[in-house]
């Protein structure tokens, strides 16, 4: 392994050498408005001020957490397949989303559930998605949006695409891709970074940095210092915010996606957070990483922060805690119901949304399929 | 009417895309003002400006998953990857997203893109310039893989492929791209996209070929003709999704039927074809289908590539020992 230290100090110009100039400079910025006891830095945006605002995205972080919650357990008895969860880090999918104008196109990873709950998509369809039923993706309140990206980092080119669309009509509106610490080792990254810079296009990378690429960890990724500034080399402009905060992320996110619908082109948001869930329910994190690190991160979580500062201000009870969790106990459980309530689709329905019209030969297949009693 | 070269007929066909619906957008590398490596987007920048043709950065993966984009968004996106031999990173997208976006959204989002690539040897080309790894692209489901074997038949499949609401890989053969000029209208007329086109009825064998291969297959019936075998040429032109019946029922009147491709054996898209014949012509058949490919080799840098792309000679010998098997 390269030593990171040596590396650097081989390649850093030597200022003493006149033949030598300096020719780009670069400085990344970290953002926090909340730590992690709810205590607030100066110049809080607007949305500090905002009560019914902040209420509501606590109430998405809730209603989130207790889905994953709920979701993890019904993967243990074989309700749905392998669960992706999203716990600590709900901050960044809700603060984003939050910012996020109704037509501008999310393009989420598997862990963005608290974006799509909050843009519309329903806890029933989600769990059709993980309970293994394309259906789940298949009415959403964003009609323009994505459905989750498996592959890491291959929706960023779709990003792309999909703002040089919104760039060409000329439309005050923008795509948000999101991605994983893991996806920014990937090359599609990259190269969808280079065009949104090169194109200036209307597009806003969030990359939730929790640390952990399955059981690679952030240090094992990448020698950069952060990850935000690989998009310097793409002349997009960076940041790093705390990803817990999620005054930050929505701030952050709002600035952006207003560079962005003005045509100011693309930004990335690194936001760092901490994935206190296995990678999914198919996954041990303790073959890799100790208690004692996972048990250190606990403090920081995102909810608690929010809840005391609330709580500070005199906008949130432990009767509104306790209404709260009921009503999203109550969503949860409808959405598990209505999943539970829907049978499988028919077999034939494998053949039928492959293309706009069924070739001919497939159409045989298809009658084949039937016959044969598949269907 | 005006006579055109293939190349020359891709570029009438993606200027008639673009005339009639304005969603019809072109990326690539270079296909702006300089018109494309082989010139099939020659004048389209000047004709249709800057927020039509799209010169990309030098990357193939970030063409594609743009076209996947573009494509959900309505566009109509046409990408040119600059060789056949290019189009690895494009996988990813194609299998991944392009095929099956349809699929997996159930019908609420869709990807009508078109990634254009030269394909195939004989052109003295550098490595990985002559490639025909067709059968990798046929065997993705969802995904409509074209190959066509003349000016005319270039032009009206290029506009289906534009105009079909589902994504299509479109393999031009660049052996062919100036090697042999025919009238064109510019009619705005597309082909079917699910139909093998009879290029020559015969009666003895059946000769079944796509791409570059057509050539030597018709030049090949010629020779057989002056023998007295007459054989039937079928250009299959639309690999995915195939047009078995067409074959099956030139089969059904020959009794005999020569595969020929221009990509290595195993594998290859003659042994589905073969595979099909086999399972649904096998009554029709009087002799063991035959294949004409190259062999299961790398693709031979200049010196060596005519050795290894399948002659008319190979396909006449192969033509005999069908008539001639008892």
């Amino acid at each position: 392994m390269p030593d990171v230290a040596t590396n650097l100090q081989r390649v850093h110009p030597d200022r003493s050498h006149p033949e030598r100039t300096v020719v780009a400079r670069f400085e990344i910025c970290y953002r926090r408005y909340l730590d992690a006891d709810g205590n607030t830095a100066d110049g809080l945006p607007p949305l500090a001020r905002d009560a019914d605002r902040l209420r509501a995205l606590y109430r998405a972080m809730t209603l989130t957490r207790l889905f994953d919650k709920r979701a993890v357990a019904m993967q243990r008895i074989g309700q749905i397949g392998t669960y992706a969860s999203s716990l600590g880090q709900e901050a960044v999918p809700v603060g984003v989303a939050a910012a996020m104008a109704q037509n501008d196109v999310l393009l989420p990873t598997y862990r963005d559930q608290g974006a799509m709950l909050w843009r519309g998509v329903t806890p029933a369809q989600l769990l059709l998605s993980w309970g293994g039923d394309e259906r789940g993706n298949q009415h959403w309140g964003p009609a323009e949006d994505f459905p989750p990206a498996i592959p890491i980092a291959s929706q960023a080119p779709h990003a792309v695409g999909v703002a040089t669309a919104i760039k060409l009509r000329g439309e005050h509106r923008a795509a948000v891709c999101m991605l994983g610490d893991g996806a920014t080792s990937k090359g599609d990254f990259y190269e969808a970074l280079n065009l949104a810079g090169v194109w200036s296009l209307p597009v806003l990378f969030v990359v939730t940095n929790n640390q952990w690429a399955i059981s690679l960890p952030r240090a094992s990724q990448s020698a950069a210092e952060t990850l935000a500034q690989k998009a310097i080399a793409g002349g997009v402009p960076a940041e790093q915010v705390d990803g817990n905060d999620v005054l930050a992320v929505h701030q952050a996110a709002t600035e952006a996606l207003e560079r962005a619908r003005s045509g100011l082109g693309a930004s990335l948001i690194e936001a760092l957070t901490y994935r206190l869930s296995d990678h999914t329910t198919a996954d041990d994190a303790s073959r890799y990483r100790s208690t004692e690190e996972v048990s250190a991160h606990w403090p920081a979580e995102p909810l608690t922060r929010l809840r005391a500062y609330l709580g500070r201000l005199g906008w949130w009870s432990k009767a509104d805690e306790e209404a709260l969790l009921k009503d999203c106990e109550r969503i949860v459980e409808e959405g598990r119901a209505a999943y539970l309530a829907m049978p499988a689709d028919h077999p034939t329905a494998m053949f039928d949304h492959l293309f706009a019209t069924l070739p001919r030969s497939l159409a045989v297949q298809r009658r084949r399929f039937e016959e044969n009693g598949h269907g | 009417m005006a006579e055109l070269t293939m190349v020359g007929a891709v570029t009438m066909a993606l200027a008639r895309a673009m005339e009639d619906d304005p969603r019809v957008v072109l990326l690539g590398e270079d296909v702006g003002a300089d018109g494309g490596v082989f010139r099939a987007t020659d004048g389209l920048l000047a004709r249709f400006g800057r927020d039509r043709v799209l010169d990309t950065p030098l990357a193939e993966l970030l063409i594609s998953g743009v076209c996947v984009g573009l494509a959900a968004q309505g566009f109509r996106p046409v990408g040119e990857i600059q060789f056949m031999g290019f189009l690895y990173p494009a996988f990813d997208q194609l299998v991944n997203h392009a095929s099956r976006l349809r699929n997996r959204s159930r019908g609420r989002l869709s990807c009508p893109m078109v990634l254009r690539a030269p394909m195939g040897a004989g052109i003295h080309a550098p490595e990985h310039h002559s490639e025909s790894t067709e059968a990798m692209l046929a065997h993705i489901p969802g995904l409509r893989t074209v190959i066509p074997s003349s000016p005319r038949r270039a032009y009206g499949l290029l506009l289906a492929a534009i105009r079909d609401p589902d994504p299509v890989v479109f393999l031009e053969p660049s052996r062919l791209y100036r090697a042999l000029r025919e009238e064109v209208a510019d009619d705005g007329q597309a082909l079917p996209l699910d139909t093998c086109f009879r290029l020559r009825e015969g009666r003895d064998v059946t000769l079944v070929a796509w791409g570059a291969m057509v050539k030597e297959a018709l030049a090949a019936a010629d020779d057989l003709a002056a023998e007295g075998v007459l054989a039937e040429v079928i250009d299959v032109a639309t690999l995915a999704p195939l047009d078995m019946d067409t074959i099956l029922a030139s089969v059904a009147k020959t009794g005999r039927c020569v595969i020929i491709h221009e990509a290595p054996l195993t594998g290859g898209f003659g042994a589905e074809i073969a595979a099909r014949l086999a399972g649904q012509g096998l009554m029709s058949l009087m002799a063991p289908v035959e294949r004409v490919t190259a062999p299961d080799v790398v693709v031979p840098l200049a010196r060596l590539e005519g050795h290894y792309i399948p002659s008319r000679t190979h396909i006449e010998e192969a033509a005999r020992r069908a008539v001639g098997y008892a």
